[in-house]
């Protein structure tokens, strides 16, 4: 046992434990907390294997972007400090019966099934191998689920802002 | 314990799937909700890399994969507030339990 796999260990565990407090606390703005403390594990855990770029893009999207957006969507939505019901009993049960029947299912097979692992090549992401094959047009480049994904992003900013608007500002503002 | 730790990193991604799925479960606001959707697409995206580092060195499609469900993750999570938003301008009300209307 190296010291690699103890990084990895405590990396699995601490992300394993938050998110498993994410799903459980009362508040939800802690629990928001928690979210936001697991996904920087979980960035670290491509830090470990040693995937800069991934990393990198974790962190800034889902630790800097989308939590942020939970918690201002909290702050819109919620009083900061009220504890949220406890779900029943009976669905806590069944859920948790459901999802331990899920996870002894999957890594039974995950156990049993024998990967064929290739000869060791060590993978070549760079930063710059990413973005080559990302915009390129060959064969095998990315360049139109790209162009796609700005189509998207664009259609969602528009949408947001349609969703969100509030009904009858148009009018107010004519009338000033 | 000689082989490659691929088959740890697919324990650590079931785990989070499933407290994911525990999650959705048993909460009842959609925010809450929203956050065990990210958890999920998250071990998914744990998946994609590991199988493409240990399993496939020499290409990078998983990655691809990763980089293209992050970017979808934010787009669907800005709609889903705007959707919140509204929900809660119009009912008062976050929880999935109270909002019924189109419920057959």
């Amino acid at each position: 046992m190296d010291i690699s796999q103890i990084i990895f260990y405590c990396t699995a565990t601490f992300i394993l434990v938050t998110a498993f407090l994410a799903v459980t606390a009362a508040k939800i703005f802690r629990s928001t907390i928690w979210l936001l403390f697991s996904l920087f594990g979980i960035a670290s855990l491509y830090y470990w294997m040693d995937l800069q770029f991934i990393a990198a893009v974790q962190t800034v999207v889902y630790v800097g972007g989308i939590v942020v957006l939970i918690i201002f969507s909290i702050f819109l939505t919620h009083k900061a400090n009220d504890a949220m019901p406890k779900p029943p009993l009976m669905r806590q049960v069944l859920a948790a019966l459901a999802s331990l029947f899920g996870i002894a299912l999957v890594l039974y097979l995950v156990y049993h099934h024998v990967f064929i692992t290739p000869p060791t090549t060590v993978i070549n992401a760079n930063i710059d191998t990413i973005g080559f094959q990302l915009i390129s047009t060959e064969k095998g480049g990315y360049s139109l689920p790209f162009e796609l994904a700005s189509v998207l992003l664009l259609a969602s900013l528009i949408g947001c802002i349609v969703i969100a608007m509030r009904q009858g500002t148009a009018q107010v503002n004519s009338v000033d | 314990m000689s082989q490659s730790p691929l088959i740890q990193i697919l324990f650590l991604s079931t785990g989070l799937f499933f407290i994911g799925m525990y999650g959705m479960l048993t909460r009842r606001n959609v925010i809450t909700l929203l956050m065990s959707i990210e958890l999920i697409l998250n071990s998914v995206n744990i998946n994609f890399v590991a199988f493409n580092k240990y399993l496939y060195p020499e290409k990078l499609e998983g990655l691809f994969f990763t980089i293209f469900i992050i970017t979808i993750a934010a787009a669907e999570a800005a709609v889903a507030i705007a959707i919140i938003i509204n929900l809660y301008r119009s009912h008062q009300s976050i929880d999935v339990d109270e909002v019924n209307e189109l419920k057959w």
